[in-house]
């Protein structure tokens, strides 16, 4: 029987990051994925037709793009439409919108507040100040502050050498930072409520926490470190849909020889005396393999995948611990035209871009509290696009995808699993807000899907729909990811391997894991990594 | 379900301004004359205004300035309003200098710190009363004024898009200015601020200016640019007027040994390095700090780092051997050791002398001040021709013209 020398379980983007690079470096490389398409959460799907769905992941920008160009993406097929700006709605029948060009910026801050305005030049500084101390951790293994390998230390000296290079007030900052809310934080820089809200929203996206709980200033900055094509911190679409990204990468791993089998559901993974030997498919049948790497979440990975006996209980009880909450969802939707937003002038940039309808901090925090209390938000917070008003690859001429990421929607309703009236209830939440704005909304919609955190770990597979595969607080970051003593990709199963969003540096569809990761297995088994692209320097 | 009126948009100023996506390089008060000069439609970002590099020359624009005189827009200058009871006493605790010295009609140049004495920027306050000021610069500074005005009796307004600028600076500014019809110009000695009518409004004059020559600025409320505008060029025409671009005017501001933010040093609220800040002595502005005085911000820190010898940087004037423009060139130390860049540089047709303003480390450029070299990598035909050069640490400015001071102001 066939022995691959490396089997990755999901065939999600950092699945195929790593199946690629371990392929490329000359190993047998089998990619399992349950569903009958790759992706994960990089998808695109035509659910109706003539309508591509980008129906979880809807932007790009964290990709890091030496793995780009190490698995030559763009030679396969990807192309990101970098996009300018976004705006918030305010409830008074105005916006306020973001441009690239930075007196527009001021421009259009200054019609809130003269003062705001001329602020952002402050705060811009020490967010790049963090960013710039933070962007080169990502593409490094995290060290572990309780070894004493060379190695180990090495790195700890180096993420001690950049923290003493910080001024004693940057060190204090970063440290503010990585705890601090983002409602706070922005406190420090404007006094005014839609220019904070619009801040802020960055602080939010993906996470089980309100603008003002301590940790979300984190959130910001893990949203701020992405480029499109070298211009950094801008947002862009995949030609296609997200789909594309994942698409790429699955022709680059095919041309380096490597093999994917779709409708491949694992069922666990076969160990034996500690280490793993393959996989059982959900049908029964047997894949044996020299090493495993797991792109599900730690906990899916530890407490389905693994049977508990096989681990220790320190590990186990983290893993269990480990905070992945839901706190989105999803509403993709099929358009017969262009939505109007009588607020937006009919040339106006926004319409390409990112909008919200969330004009208050406050409003934010009221919608977590419905989260808390076990209940999708009345007035939740949107982050919505038509991405096919720059890609017409995605829609029949004319014709419009929108995307709607929605938070909160909780992972279960009153402590009881979501029924598919919750999910309508859920849905109309998000219709009405966006009707309020755009009048004849609900007649141009064709068709509807509608994910809670149920649909989202049905499909993909996410524990309870959490887009990070874990919170990015401080205390699941750097060498505590996914748990202290396990940052480094590796588990306590001899062979077995972590690859996905729950790992350092997390979520967002950044690779970087998933090429973390190989370049561990290959330094385990003493292979070359030459084919790896160290990071990008920042001067 | 629950369904919300729709949103009406609103129709008031701010919606109004929204139209500003469209334009993002504005036109200032004066465009329409400029456009009409600009030949050369050589155009940069000014603080989000488009504004001209060079209209025809820059050559001849230069020489307008120090042969006739020129005409340069600065409307879009930073400017601050300063009103109230306590202005003073608050510009005096914001800024360096000595404010209680400085008297109504009167105006100085100036600089300001945060609270660990590094420059935040630097730029001239206009005293037009006893309680009220205007604060000139080059980078915004709202929420800084703003939130050190707490306590102060004193209200701080932007007003640059309200007031338009002009500097007509060069020999026959001062008899342009009389033959316009600005009765009493020439009572203006250096660093004097008057106000004067101009078409039932007030158009202020100060006798000062960015160039080391005899120059002034002209500020007047934007609706009577334009007349303000003509009124000098006619008086002008035949003392050589001229309009001018930014080229030939960072000519004459080097000469003049005059520095500027973000080109010479990096202003505090830019600089991503932290060791890219810059407290005042290590800017060439330790003149501005009067320890006598009360409280300003920076105080503490500046004094302590002076008496600590904590002041790693010198910005200094440098002369280079021959006459190729030293530009962002690294200085050495006996040709080997790296001590410093040249931030500006030029050959000077005024001092006939190849000039350069320089950030170095100290001791050198302080205390070591010989055996101090330049390397120029000069590209010529996709060639670099590279030239070690001696440069000499001298005194700014790099020249001193008389008529810039002479009282009463030369009929040229």
């Amino acid at each position: 029987m066939k022995a691959w020398d490396a089997i990755v379980i999901g065939g999600g983007h950092n699945g195929l990051v790593n199946a690629c690079y371990l392929q490329r470096a000359g190993l047998d490389v089998l990619v399992l994925e349950k569903n009958d398409w790759v992706g994960g959460a990089a998808t695109s799907r035509e659910l109706t037709p003539g309508f591509l769905y980008s129906n979880c992941s809807y932007v790009c920008s964290l990709f890091r793009p030496e793995i780009m160009r190490d698995l030559e993406l763009p030679r396969f097929g990807l192309q990101v439409i970098s996009y300018e700006g976004g705006a918030v709605f305010t409830r008074d029948g105005d916006y306020l919108a973001n441009y690239r060009d930075h007196d527009a910026h001021r421009r259009e801050f200054a019609r809130f507040s003269k003062r705001d305005a001329e602020a952002y030049d402050r705060y811009s500084r020490d967010v790049t100040r963090q960013c710039r101390f933070i962007q080169p951790l990502l593409m490094r293994t995290a060290p572990d502050p309780t070894s004493f390998k060379p190695r180990d230390l090495g790195e700890l000296l180096y993420l001690g050498k950049k923290f003493v290079g910080l001024s004693a007030e940057e060190m204090a900052l970063t440290l503010r930072f990585w705890t601090m809310s983002i409602s706070d934080f922005l406190d420090e820089y404007f006094e005014t409520d839609v220019i904070k809200a619009n801040f802020a929203l960055s602080g939010i996206i993906g996470t089980a926490l309100g603008p003002m709980s301590p940790g979300t200033a984190y959130v910001l900055l893990h949203h701020y470190m992405g480029e499109v094509d070298g211009s950094v911190g801008a947002w862009g679409y995949a030609r296609g849909g997200m789909g594309a990204v994942t698409k790429a990468l699955a022709a680059s791993f095919k041309a380096s020889g490597g093999t994917i089998r779709t409708g491949a559901e694992v069922d666990h993974v076969l160990i034996k005396k500690g280490k793993a030997k393959g996989v059982v498919l959900a049908g029964g049948e047997e894949i044996y393999g020299k090493l495993v790497v797991s792109n599900a979440d730690v906990k899916r990975t530890f407490l389905k995948l693994v049977e508990e006996k096989e681990l220790p209980e320190i590990f186990l009880r983290r893993v269990r611990n480990f905070k992945i909450r839901g706190s989105s969802g999803k509403v993709n939707i099929a358009l017969d035209s262009l939505p109007e937003f009588p607020a937006l002038p009919k040339d106006s940039p926004v319409y390409r871009a990112d909008m919200h309808f969330t004009d208050s901090i406050e409003r934010m925090e009221r919608a977590y509290d419905d989260w808390k209390a076990g209940r999708w938000s009345a007035d939740p917070f949107l982050d919505m696009m038509i991405p096919t008003t720059l890609d017409p690859t995605m829609a029949p001429p004319g014709k419009h995808f929108m995307s709607c990421f929605v938070q909160y929607a909780p992972p279960k309703i009153d402590g009881r699993d979501w029924t598919d009236a919750d999910r309508d209830g859920f849905a109309e939440s998000v219709i009405s807000q966006i009707a309020q704005y755009s009048p004849g909304f609900r007649d141009r919609i064709v068709h509807m899907e509608v994910r809670t955190p149920r649909e989202i770990e049905a499909e993909v597979g996410l524990t309870e729909g959490n887009i990070f595969q874990g919170e990015l607080t401080f205390d699941q970051l750097l060498f505590n990811r996914p748990v202290p003593g396990y940052a480094q990709y590796r588990s306590p199963i001899g062979g077995l391997y972590m690859c996905g969003s729950s790992t350092h540096p997390g979520g967002g569809v950044m690779g970087a894991p998933g090429r973390n990761a190989a370049a561990e297995i290959l330094r385990d088994l003493a292979k070359p990594t030459l084919h790896m692209s160290p990071a990008h320097d920042v001067i | 379900m629950n369904h919300h009126p729709t949103i009406k948009p609103l129709a008031d100023a701010r919606t109004a301004a929204q139209s500003h996506f469209r334009t993002l390089r504005l036109g200032t008060p004066f465009q329409p004359r400029i456009d009409a000069l600009a030949l050369k439609q050589d155009w940069y970002n000014w603080a989000g205004y488009r504004a001209p590099h060079s209209l025809w020359d820059e050559e001849l624009e230069y020489f307008a300035i120090r042969s006739q005189a020129a005409l340069f827009d600065i409307s879009p200058m930073t400017k601050y309003r300063i009103e109230g009871p306590d202005a003073e006493a608050y510009l005096d605790r914001v800024t360096l200098r000595d404010v209680t010295k400085l008297k109504p009609g009167r105006v100085h140049y100036t600089a300001w710190c945060d609270d660990d004495g590094f420059v935040l920027d630097d730029g001239t306050l206009f005293r037009l009363s006893p309680t009220r000021f205007r604060l000139c610069s080059q980078e915004r500074h709202l929420p800084w004024l703003l939130d050190s005005a707490f306590r102060y009796d004193v209200t701080v307004e932007e007003e640059t898009e309200a007031v338009a600028g002009l500097a007509l600076q060069g020999p026959t500014s001062f008899a342009i200015l009389r033959d316009a019809g600005f009765a009493g110009v020439e009572r203006l000695k250096i660093f004097d601020l008057a106000e004067f009518a101009h078409e039932g409004a007030t158009v202020t004059i100060s006798r000062t200016g960015f160039t080391g020559d005899l120059g002034y600025e002209l500020f007047v409320p934007t609706d009577k640019a334009l007349s303000l505008w003509d009124r000098l060029m006619a008086a002008g025409e035949l003392r050589g007027i001229r309009a001018i671009g930014y080229t030939a005017l960072n000519r004459a501001r080097l000469e003049a040994g005059l520095i500027v933010a973000n080109a010479d040093f990096t202003a505090a609220e830019h600089a991503i390095r932290a060791d890219r800040l810059r407290m005042p002595d290590e800017i060439g502005l330790g003149f501005m700090i009067d320890p006598d005085k009360g409280h300003f911000n920076g105080r503490r820190a500046i004094l302590e780092a002076r008496s600590k010898k904590r002041l790693r940087h010198v910005l200094v004037g440098l002369e280079i051997e021959g006459n190729i423009p030293a530009e962002h060139a690294i200085v050495y130390y006996r040709k080997s050791q790296e001590v410093g860049l040249v931030s500006a540089a030029m050959w000077s047709p005024m001092a006939k002398r190849n000039i350069a303003l320089a950030s170095l480390q100290r001791p050198y450029g302080d205390t070591i001040v010989d055996d101090l070299w330049v390397e120029i990598y000069a590209m010529r035909e996709l060639q670099y021709q590279k030239l070690m050069k001696k440069a000499k640490v001298v005194p700014r400015p790099f020249i001193k013209l008389d008529r810039r001071t002479a009282n009463p102001p030369a009929d040229f």
